[in-house]
């Protein structure tokens, strides 16, 4: 996560930059997922949640024995998220094609340097 | 039907916006887009009515109960700002008609107006909501189609696709953190629903408990916040993209957006923490009146440097969103009346200045210093709105901006701040300065070269005056919006 915030700063490319980005929210969804987890008593990890009729904690499985399920929610808001993160790309794509079309170029600095001439000039 | 309506309101731009996008190329999607933006603009008085009447309004979507699924929960507070929004939506689009007609391919027209609702959606929507992460999804929905709507300025100037990409990284940063913050918040209280998560918040901070994960939870959204209303000095993305958006969207945006941003910071600070959590154990108050005094004397500053004068409203904007953060920071209940003024003020006066120049540059082509001199003479109506809009700006007694900066300095020195007094003072000074020199280049210099330049046409002049003459109208007349801001307030202080 953090990678992909150090990337957006530091990098200059602007396709580099919304790679970064990507990253950035990746590092968020596994930071969700990862608090979704429960571990119920170190041996068991938990699985998917099945439904049982009730709300409930645990489930049996097969065996007769119960097993904790992780926290759904999470999960779910992160299918949202990832729905949301895939459009900032496909916008931050998009405008930069816009961009190599007006500038000829994708970096950072060559169109900082062509709008300063462009205001002497 | 009436208890419907908050779920209205979110589904008819939503829908609108969709539909807009298989209307042909005429003025069948302005039309449309009209329709859509005066039905919400009905919808949300009606609910500002019942608010006003009966107190909250609760919508629970789907029937679910708040604690499973998404609750829309409407106060003195968003109602207020639902109508400021709905409101310069309506007239903004009005005005659209014929400026976005000039700026922008014929062909594109549908897909203007269809991002165009979608905005508005989202607007709407994360200041209707009660659920955290709710206001999330929604702020996305509306940064992104603002992007879009900023990056249409490219057949103007293809600095607006610079602007927007800006634009586009720090306000994905800025509402990452958002995220993380409800995150972290989520994983401690197990609750999206503002009002749980409130109650829960209470009970952890009284218990002492997961102080560290409270701590960076509140600095996420601290952060977050503040980029997505370009508080100084988090602001670098502003001016570029008001700037070298289409006219329309400049006037739309720099109305709404970034008070929606504060309108959630309100939101966050005061509802989902205790006030008096996060501005004195946390020290916000301290931490967001020094950035919100240096922004007014920046900006202020950065705004008299500028030739173009739509960079300069939009550093003076910048100015402004300082002045409410001001307000609210104060942390008392003249403080946040003035601050909740200054939303509907200051979103009718620059609303009504961005137009004003929208019709400047549908009749010059250009808004820089220069291209504005002796317009005064040819744009009568246009340029009399303008400078009425700049004394809203700075201050003038009987504009708009002099009551709620009157509030602003009352709710200052009540809790002591002599200091931010002063700075708000300072800042209608260099207000003046910059709205001089505009005016100054209007009525009193002579163009370089003559050139024949009417006044714009009617539709776009009418919307730009109703906005401007409404400020004025507020600041002759400022019971019924000083009561509602009023109440605003007090909800808010109350809800702690």
């Amino acid at each position: 996560m953090m990678i992909g915030l150090y990337g957006v700063i530091a990098k200059r490319n602007m396709i580099k930059q919304a790679i970064s980005l990507g990253l950035f929210s990746t590092g968020i969804f596994l930071f969700y997922i990862s608090m979704a987890v429960i571990s119920g008593n170190f041996v068991e990890m938990g699985t998917a949640p099945i439904w049982v009729g009730e709300p409930a904690k645990a489930y049996e499985n097969t065996a007769g024995r119960m097993i904790p399920y992780d926290n759904p929610l999470p999960h779910v808001l992160m299918l949202t998220a990832i729905v949301v993160s895939v459009s900032i790309l496909a916008v931050a794509l998009a405008i930069i094609v816009n961009i190599r079309r007006a500038y000829g170029t994708v970096e950072e600095d060559e169109i900082l340097d062509i709008e300063a001439q462009e205001a002497e000039g | 039907m009436t208890s419907q309506l908050p779920v209205l309101l979110i589904i008819l731009p939503l829908f609108g916006g969709l539909f807009a996008l298989f209307m042909g190329k005429g003025l069948l999607p302005w039309m449309w887009a009209t329709l859509v933006t005066g039905v919400m603009l009905v919808v949300s008085l009606l609910l500002f009515g019942q608010v006003q009447e009966h107190g909250v309004v609760e919508y629970l979507l789907g029937n679910w109960p708040p604690e499973y699924g998404i609750g829309y929960r409407i106060d003195a507070m968003n109602g207020f700002i639902l109508v400021v929004v709905s409101f310069i939506a309506f007239i903004s689009t009005i005005y659209a008609g014929k400026s976005v007609d000039s700026e922008i391919p014929r062909d594109r027209g549908r897909l203007f107006y269809a991002l165009w609702l979608l905005f508005l959606c989202g607007l709407l929507g994360i200041t209707i909501t009660g659920d955290a992460f709710n206001v999330y999804v929604l702020l996305e929905i509306s940064s992104l189609t603002v992007y879009a709507l900023i990056a249409m300025g490219k057949g103007r100037d293809r600095r607006a696709l610079t602007a927007s990409l800006r634009y586009l990284i720090l306000g994905s940063v800025g509402a990452s953190f958002i995220l993380l913050g409800i995150g972290y918040l989520l994983m401690i209280t197990g609750t999206l629903n503002m009002m749980d998560m409130h109650e829960q918040l209470q009970l952890l901070i009284a218990q002492g408990k997961y102080e560290k994960t409270i701590l960076v939870a509140f600095a996420f959204l601290l952060v977050g916040l503040s980029i997505k209303m370009a508080l100084f000095p988090l602001h670098m993305w502003l001016p570029n993209a008001y700037t070298y958006a289409p006219s329309a969207v400049s006037g739309l945006v720099a109305a709404t957006a970034t008070k929606v941003g504060v309108y959630m910071a309100i939101r966050f600070l005061f509802t989902i923490f205790e006030p008096s959590f996060s501005f004195i154990e946390m020290s916000a108050s301290q931490c967001l009146l020094v950035f919100a005094c240096i922004g007014v004397v920046v900006t202020g500053i950065q705004a008299i440097r500028q030739d173009n004068v739509k960079t300069i409203l939009a550093y003076s904007s910048l100015g402004q969103i300082c002045y409410i953060v001001m307000g609210f920071a104060l942390y008392n209940e003249d403080g946040l009346t003035g601050s909740t003024m200054h939303i509907l003020n200051h979103a009718l006066i620059k609303g009504g200045m961005f137009l004003s120049l929208g019709c400047v540059v549908y009749k010059v082509g250009a808004i820089h210093l220069k291209d504005l001199r002796g317009l005064g003479r040819k744009m009568p109506f246009t340029m009399a709105a303008f400078t009425m809009g700049g004394l809203g700006l700075i201050g003038f007694p009987l504009t708009a901006g002099f009551v709620s900066k009157w509030f602003l300095v009352k709710g200052a020195l009540e809790s002591g701040h002599w200091m931010v007094a002063a700075v708000i003072m300072f800042g209608s000074v260099l207000a003046l300065i910059y709205v001089w020199r505009v005016v100054e280049a209007i009525y009193f210099q002579e163009p370089e070269e003559e050139k024949e330049v009417t006044e714009a046409p009617f539709s776009m002049v009418w919307c730009t005056w109703i906005l401007i003459g409404l400020s004025l109208i507020v600041g002759l007349w400022a019971t019924l919006p000083e009561e509602a801001a009023r109440s605003a307030a007090q909800a808010m202080l109350g809800a702690g």
